[in-house]
């Protein structure tokens, strides 16, 4: 293999075959539109197949049938598409299908729709958030794992510049630990055997009248409360002496992290702490990590989502100031002045002399 | 399971009773269901469950299922199945299909589920070809809710909101969900059956069973849209169900093929030749 300058939208569609995706369905939008392009060209030549779906209700749909007979499949949009798909995406997962679900998202502005859902009943979904194009070829790889190991959705929250940004990079087929056979997969095989199979999301079971709900959920819940346990990624660069830790995700982190590096040259004693799994939050990790820290800066680019999780990991600790705020081009793609090195330093060292940053 | 419940008795001169055979079909796991009284639907599922065992599909039939009273009867049906959401069985059946070419995929759907909620669906369906058939069970109410208007409640059918009866200019007219999907070039079958009697039970089945040997030839899009009894959904007697379902929603929904060997018959044509 070698490396290769691609956009992050091919990078990924690359990833994900690479991954054993064969089913993608999806509705053109900016700025997935390229995500589906690349799958479009690319699904057919491995005997695959993607649908161009008459809207994001059908993606998802014809996603969820794909899944269940055992295939890999995917689909995406932005987060107004996804949106659209918000009570497939709860019933998916009470259905225990694992569905990868791309976001390529208009800003941050879905980061409450990626880690809370805007779907009905509990549930949980993992979500990635890269940080560029490399770490999105592993992420989109884990995220099928996860989701076949898991029977759960994983959302990858990526964006207009993960989309839109051609890097060079290397696509490693990752290998990863063999997982349990999918004997719950519907191939027809079973009918009139009398051991035939029901994917469904309300935990019905063959030959049993009605169902029994509550049993059903708290079997959930557990797998979602080991899920929060067991999966929680983050990196942390210069932390341990930190008198401020910036902490961001996606795109926005590699922006913070040129910064951080910067200032750290001249000797400032800052640190960044990037959350990988935006669900779960890396919670624990971030207490350790702000040890040494005086105070907490979150750099996003919303009104104040994640900033929320930042205060529930930190409980009171220290303060916990944001410095990023809405920041977008005329169409609304998410592309603003906070994706500018010099104006990120100039909030992280007001932050840093502990000064308001006004959004 | 009893013997007495699924054999039919056959009364000679003598007085005694005979048994003439079990007409439990072999795909269903039991005849135990929480249905109504008088309901159509456990007829239909009979047809269909009857048919893919004779076409020797059972092996290979997948079902998606939509949500209505006859997502009670899943329990029932020893085929694989999907439980897919209120109006999305169509799109789910696509991805089943298209990862399972050699499978033999059936959606089921009432009709608040396939022409109210979900009608984009089973038209895109149709559109594209896909070798799917989608089955809708057609009683003119949303029977689980306990009896409210759909897309296909006729004109003056009484319903908990529309309680004079559907008015056109207040409601709005009814659709003729067959006509529309028959008349696009994905569809290959599409026909229109009813279980009120004993003649019509086994012209559904005639039809589910065209339907589903046009999906096995790979001709595309089947279609049967089955009549069904609610008489708990209109607030009747029971034993009225059979009835008004061929009198009143039988005048508007009129029973027969709708599109055969790339011929489109439109519901009036069948009304006239039904008058005639």
């Amino acid at each position: 293999m070698t490396r290769r300058l691609m956009e992050g939208s091919e990078a990924i569609a690359e990833a994900a075959i690479a991954a054993g995706c064969r089913f993608f369905a999806g509705y053109p939008m900016t700025p997935f539109t390229e995500l589906l392009e690349s799958f479009a060209k690319k699904l057919p030549l491995v005997g695959g197949v993607c649908i161009n779906a008459e809207s994001e209700l059908e993606s998802v749909g014809m996603a969820w049938g794909a899944l269940a007979t055992g295939a890999r499949a995917a689909t995406g949009s932005t987060g107004q598409g996804l949106a659209l798909m918000q009570e497939s995406l709860s019933e998916i997962t009470r259905a225990e299908l694992p569905l990868v679900v791309f976001n390529m998202a208009r800003g941050q502005g879905d980061y409450f729709q990626a880690t809370r859902g805007g779907g009905h009943g509990d549930y949980r979904h993992l979500v990635l958030a890269p940080i560029d194009v490399a770490e999105a070829t592993r992420l989109t790889q884990l995220a099928f794992d996860l989701a076949d190991r898991w029977r759960n959705p994983v959302l990858i929250y990526g964006d207009y510049l993960l989309a839109h940004t051609a890097e060079a990079v290397e696509i490693e087929t990752l290998r990863f630990d063999p997982l349990p056979p999918k004997d719950w997969a519907v191939d027809g095989s079973l009918g009139g055997t009398g051991r035939s199979r029901n994917v469904n999301p309300i935990g019905m079971l063959k030959g049993h009248k009605g169902i029994d709900p509550e049993p059903f959920w708290k079997r959930l819940q557990a797998k979602h409360d080991e899920m929060a346990r067991r999966e929680a990624r983050f990196e942390a660069e210069q932390v341990e002496d930190a008198e401020l830790v910036v902490v961001a995700f996606g795109t926005l982190a590699r922006f913070a992290r040129t910064v951080v590096r910067e200032l750290r040259r001249e000797g400032r004693r800052v640190g960044l702490f990037r959350p990988i799994t935006l669900w779960p939050f890396p919670s624990d990790a971030l207490r350790q990590a702000v040890a040494s820290a005086r105070r907490v800066a979150v750099l996003e680019m919303n009104a104040g989502q994640m900033i929320d999780d930042v205060r529930l990991a930190v409980l009171g600790s220290r303060p916990v100031v944001a410095i990023g705020g809405i920041s977008s081009d005329s169409a609304g793609f998410g592309i603003g002045p906070l994706l500018d090195s010099e104006n990120v330093r100039e909030r992280v060292e007001s932050a840093l002399a502990g000064r308001e940053v006004s959004a | 399971m009893s013997e007495r419940e699924t054999s039919v008795l056959e009364s000679g001169t003598t007085g005694k009773a005979r048994k003439v055979g079990n007409l439990k079909p072999a795909l269903q796991l039991g005849v135990d269901h929480d249905l109504c009284p008088g309901c159509g639907e456990p007829l239909a599922l009979r047809c269909l469950l009857e048919s893919i065992e004779e076409l020797g599909c059972s092996q290979r039939a997948i079902g998606i299922v939509g949500i209505g009273c006859y997502t009670a009867l899943t329990p029932l049906m020893d085929v694989d199945l999907v439980q897919a959401l209120h109006g999305r069985a169509p799109s789910v059946a696509t991805g089943v299909k298209r990862m399972r070419p050699d499978g033999l995929i059936f959606a089921l759907q009432g009709d608040g589920d396939m022409v109210s909620e979900g009608l984009q669906e089973v038209i895109h369906t149709a559109a594209r070809g896909e070798a799917v058939t989608c089955v809708l069970l057609n009683n003119g109410v949303f029977g689980e809710t306990g009896g409210h208007m759909t897309a296909t409640t006729v004109l003056g059918q009484r319903t908990k909101n529309s309680l004079e009866g559907r008015d056109a200019a207040y409601h709005g007219h009814p659709i003729l969900i067959g006509d529309l999907l028959a008349q696009l070039d994905g569809t290959a079958y599409a026909a229109r059956a009813s279980v009120h009697d004993a003649a019509g039970v086994a012209r559904t089945k005639r039809v589910v069973r065209r339907a589903l040997e046009t999906q096995l030839e790979g001709r595309g899009f089947s279609f049967v849209e089955i009549l069904t009894m609610c008489p708990t959904g209109w607030f009747l007697p029971t034993a009225q169900g059979p009835d008004y379902l061929s009198k009143v929603l039988g005048n508007v929904h009129v029973v027969g093929e709708l599109k055969r060997d790339g011929r489109y018959t439109p519901t009036a044509e069948l009304r006239a030749r039904a008058g005639a």
